[in-house]
């Protein structure tokens, strides 16, 4: 049962072929065989989730009306806080920490009786690309465990891949749900800016957080989004509209007459040739189902990069002042108070932290702002613009979702840039607040290794990147012979 | 030796500069909906958002920005269609989130002005105080400092933080720089912010008590020499009380930068904290190096953008200003100015406002919240409205007067108990047994008494001594141990020895 898809567990759930109790009791089984090689998850709270798949069970023999996902178990990210269960944002800072109160989205998970199996690893406050600056070790890719499994939200991406969790919950700044998704061969969607709420999602750079649905499939995604989007009056920047219909959307799966614009920059000099094939391979079958494809430019694009540097650090030198040893999480030195507060600050963060409170710090000084933060808001503006043209011509826009297949544990690590250049293609979406789907796109020739392929649509059209990716889908899969996870490695305990 | 103020002004020019703060009243806070009552058990009043935990975000509360609005338009502000909350980025424990959700370069209101008059020995004088801008913040908590000598963080053995002030809605008024003071700089700064705290009560947007913290005053001073252009270095002087303090503040800063410029020193940009005890003020954080809050707007807030309908019906339920209200007043009470002067620096206008609403006489009124209630406020160090004394409770004692259930001297009585707390009228008068002796027959008793005491007393006055009756009226009041109406005596004993 755990290799299926969350819509088909649901539909076994509704038949009364298997109870919450042993779906979630079959996931935790599997988190123990697994987890000890993976590290997916951070804390697992056996106790809680087969609690609340108990009521769920007990509810639905009750015969109460149950909503679609109720039952199914899902991992939840770190950084979105639930009350009473440790939440540490992969930080040594908030070892400990068990805040008191829910995140919107855990109210709504626990509202849709989704079963949350614990928390996932990240990179320190979604802080990277890799899951490797994690203070409590790296994740790894169930593709090829010497290999990173994406970040920041590496743990999310794993635990899907390797059958621990059927749905799990990203946050993506710039790519963090998607690019994970494109190198662990799974579904990742971050939602139009304000579609999700982010009230409990511990901020890194809060007018680019967003946090999103993860999955195998992208109905399964559909289904999720729809359980966690909506207006939030605890958050003022969430859009008082009506959620996209993308469960709809994703049943329906036309593209025929649909406009597909190609991204010319994001593409060429720095993608891995296996990765450009298996795009190309994808845009073709989207022809052949009746698409029309056009080629787009977005010339500001070249900037996202060095916008994105700017925006983000300075935000998150904002955001993680609080963390100050007085309130909560970890307290370290003695003396004055600002003693307590430099000495905890300096053990508390990691170096990757560090370097981006600096970098905003510094971009946020008087006599800088206008050069660094000022012009970085101006590069954002014309991306905007970039995007509102290529929408003219194209009903969504594609691209490989990262440049390149999962990369070797440590090969990066030193080097923040190539790092950083891993996100070229999911950046842009996060500066103009639009959405942005990843899929598999196929295994690379050169490592056999899973690739993504990325769906962007305009402002609070998501329903429009769930049509394209829910077609494509169908096609790969029959290509494949069934979803491309079947051709991962098998784990199991040693 | 100290320099005396009239050196002080005969040489140098001030300028003034200032900043008060304003709880607004609203029921819950800035951006969550935690509670505001003042003085509530530490820390019982906070939630995620207001403790700044991680995750959380703000709200705007509409009702301040409604209260920011009246404030701005009462001050004769332009309402900004479009403006934004910033966050002023600095490290301090009471600050939960170490930044403060401020306005920045777009405030909400700007541009205002409002007009105070002062009354000195040359008359009455002018003075129109321009506002640069008036703008939303936070407040942060509050740090109580233990141990260690002086309550300071500097020396402190370590200190307790109470969050329930953290989030409460301030607002700051800014004014332009005021010059043209000269010697009544001090007076206009006090005539300022009890204009403004009039115009703001009237509002109703806050309980503006000074000695609460709701509403605060940073005073900014510089002397110049007179004739010269340019602005001297300021000081900005903190923890000002009381309006008597903010014009004994700023009357010792002349004094003491008049003292460093005319001994060739330097005047320190620094903040200074007042004393109450002394009169003086004492060094706190220099303001040499401009510190950087590193300001950039809130991402986590979209854009204040009042509607012009809003702005409008906001407009439309002003009340009338402080100033209009005083004069109509006036003239409905015919009080001369002096007396008008006086009730407003007492600070009892609106209590005797109040109390002539209940249908006390406006002279009767003036005359107990003027004189004994003020006196005993004075004595007391309080403001008058914080006396357990109530307008109605004075109407009512006016009411026992002018009925004649009470004297004057049985009227003070009771308005020392209820001071006291006591109760209310009714019981005092009860539990104290005061009753006015107002039985013509028992009366009458006593005055027999009396005239078969002193018969040649009684004699004389029969005989056209009108004043020597005074005897006679004093030994009936002793009788009834002060209780007896001395003026129904009088009738009385005058009428019963044929003189009536």
């Amino acid at each position: 049962m755990i290799n299926k898809s969350a819509v088909e567990m649901a539909e076994a759930l509704s038949k009364g072929e298997i109870t919450s109790v042993e779906l979630t009791k079959a996931h935790l089984k599997q988190i123990g065989e697994v987890d000890e090689q993976v590290h997916a998850f951070l804390h697992v709270d056996t106790q809680g989730a087969l609690e609340q798949a108990s009521q769920v069970d007990a509810k639905r023999s009750a015969g109460e009306k149950m909503p679609a996902l109720a039952g199914v178990p899902l991992a939840l990210k770190d950084v979105l806080v639930q009350k009473g269960i440790p939440t540490t944002c992969g930080s040594k800072m908030l070892e400990g920490w068990r805040p008191p109160y829910d995140s919107t989205i855990v109210r709504k998970l626990k509202e849709n009786g989704i079963v949350i199996l614990g928390k996932t690893n990240m990179d320190e406050f979604a802080m990277g690309s890799s899951t490797e600056n994690s203070a409590y070790g790296p994740t790894k890719n169930p593709w090829d465990l010497t290999r990173i499994p994406g970040g920041s939200g590496g743990g999310s991406s794993a635990s899907l891949a390797s059958f621990q969790a059927p749905l799990a919950i990203g946050t993506d700044t710039g790519g963090s749900i998607r690019q994970p998704a494109a190198v662990t061969g799974t579904v990742g969607v971050k939602p139009t800016y304000g579609g999700v709420s982010r009230y409990g999602l511990v901020a890194f750079s809060s007018s680019l957080d967003q946090a999103g649905p993860c999955a195998r499939t992208v109905l399964d995604a559909a289904y999720l989004h729809e359980a966690i989007a909506g207006h939030d009056p605890l958050d003022s920047t969430s859009i008082n509209a009506p959620v996209p219909a993308v469960v709809a959307a994703a049943k329906d799966g036309n593209v025929k007459g649909m406009k597909i614009g190609v991204i010319k920059e994001l593409q060429g000099d720095g993608y891995q040739a296996g990765v450009l094939k298996l795009f190309n391979e994808s845009l073709e079958i989207l022809a052949s189902l009746g698409a029309e494809i056009v080629e787009v430019s977005c010339k500001y694009f070249d900037y996202a990069l060095a916008a994105y540097y700017l925006i983000a650090p300075s935000e998150c030198s904002s955001n993680l002042a609080r963390f100050d040893a007085m309130r909560y999480g970890i307290r370290s030195g003695q003396g004055s108070a600002e003693e307590v507060m430099n000495s905890t600050r300096q053990i508390g963060f990691g170096r990757e932290v560090k370097r981006r409170i600096i970098l905003g710090t510094y971009a946020l000084s008087s006599g800088y702002y206008d050069a660094y933060y000022g012009s970085a808001q101006k590069v954002r503006t014309l991306i905007s613009r970039d995007f509102e043209s290529a929408f003219k011509l194209a009903d969504v826009l594609v691209s490989p979702t990262a440049p390149t297949t999962a990369f070797k544990i440590g090969e990066k690590s030193n080097d923040p840039i190539a790092m950083y250049l891993n996100d070229i293609a999911t950046i842009p979406t996060n500066l103009a607040g639009i959405g942005g789907m990843s899929l598999p796109s196929g295994l690379a020739a050169e490592d056999g290794l899973p690739a993504g392929f990325q769906i962007m649509a305009p402002a609070m059209k998501d329903d429009l990147m769930y049509k394209v990716g829910a077609a494509l889908e169908v096609e790969l899969n029959t290509k494949w012979q069934g979803p491309i996870l079947n051709s991962a490695p098998k784990l199991g305990a040693k | 030796m100290a320099l005396k103020y009239e050196e002080v002004i005969a040489k140098y020019e001030p300028s003034l500069g200032l900043e008060v703060h304003v709880e607004l009243g609203t029921a819950s806070k800035m951006f969550c909906g935690c509670n505001t009552v003042f003085g509530a058990a530490a820390n019982t009043q906070t939630c995620p958002v207001c403790l700044g935990l991680p995750g959380a975000l703000p709200v705007v509360n509409g009702k301040a920005i409604e209260y920011t609005i009246a404030i701005g338009l009462a001050l004769n502000c332009s309402i900004a269609p479009y403006s934004r909350f910033a966050r002023k980025n600095y490290f301090y424990p009471d600050m939960p989130k170490n930044f403060q959700t401020s306005q920045y370069d777009e405030p909400i209101c700007t541009n205002g002005y409002l007009d105070i008059t002062i009354d000195t020995d040359e008359g009455s004088k002018d003075f129109r105080i321009e506002i640069e801008r008036v703008h939303m913040e936070e407040d942060t908590g509050k740090s109580l400092h233990m141990g260690g000598a002086t309550g300071r963080i500097h020396g402190a053995d370590y200190s307790l933080l109470d969050y329930n002030r953290a989030g409460i809605p301030l607002v700051e008024i800014v004014t332009k720089i005021v010059n043209g003071c000269g010697k009544y700089a001090p007076e206009v700064a006090k005539a300022y912010v009890s204009e403004l705290r009039d115009v703001l009560r009237g509002l109703g947007v806050s309980d503006v008590k000074m000695e609460q913290g709701s509403l605060r005053c940073d005073a900014n001073v510089s002397l110049r020499p007179i004739g010269s252009e340019k602005l001297g270095t300021r000081s900005e002087t903190k923890n000002v009380n009381s309006l008597k303090s903010v014009e004994r503040a700023i009357r010792s800063e002349m004094i003491r930068h008049a003292e460093l410029l005319n001994s060739n020193q330097r005047v320190i940009q620094e903040t200074r904290h007042f004393h109450e005890d002394t009169g003086l003020t004492t060094s706190g954080r220099s303001k040499e190096q401009a510190e950087d809050y590193r300001y950039f707007p809130e991402p986590d807030l979209v854009p204040i953008a009042p509607s012009k309908e809003l702005i409008a019906k906001i407009a439309s339920n002003l009340p009338e200003k402080p100033s209009v209200r005083r004069k109509k007043l006036q003239e409905a009470w015919q009080v001369p100015d002096k007396e008008m002067a006086a009730m407003i620096n007492a600070e009892v206008l609106d209590l005797v406002e109040a109390t002539v609403k209940l249908g006390a006489d406006p002279t009767r009124a003036r005359s107990w919240w003027l004189g004994e209630i003020a006196r005993i406020a004075n004595e007391k160090a309080v403001a008058a409205a914080d006396l357990a004394i109530s307008a109605a409770d004075v109407a009512e004692v006016i009411t026992l007067i002018v009925k004649g259930e009470l004297t004057d001297k049985l009227a003070r009585q009771v308005v020392e108990a209820l001071i006291n707390g006591e109760g209310s009228v009714a019981k005092i008068i009860e539990t104290r047994g005061i009753k006015v002796v107002s039985d013509d027959s028992s009366l009458m008793a006593a005055i027999e008494r009396a005239i078969a005491a002193a018969p040649d007393v009684a004699e004389k006055v029969r005989g056209g001594n009108i004043p020597a009756s005074g005897a006679l009226i004093g030994a009936v009041m002793k009788e009834s141990k002060g209780q007896a109406d001395a003026a129904k005596v009088r009738d009385l004993l005058l009428k019963h020895l044929g003189q009536g």
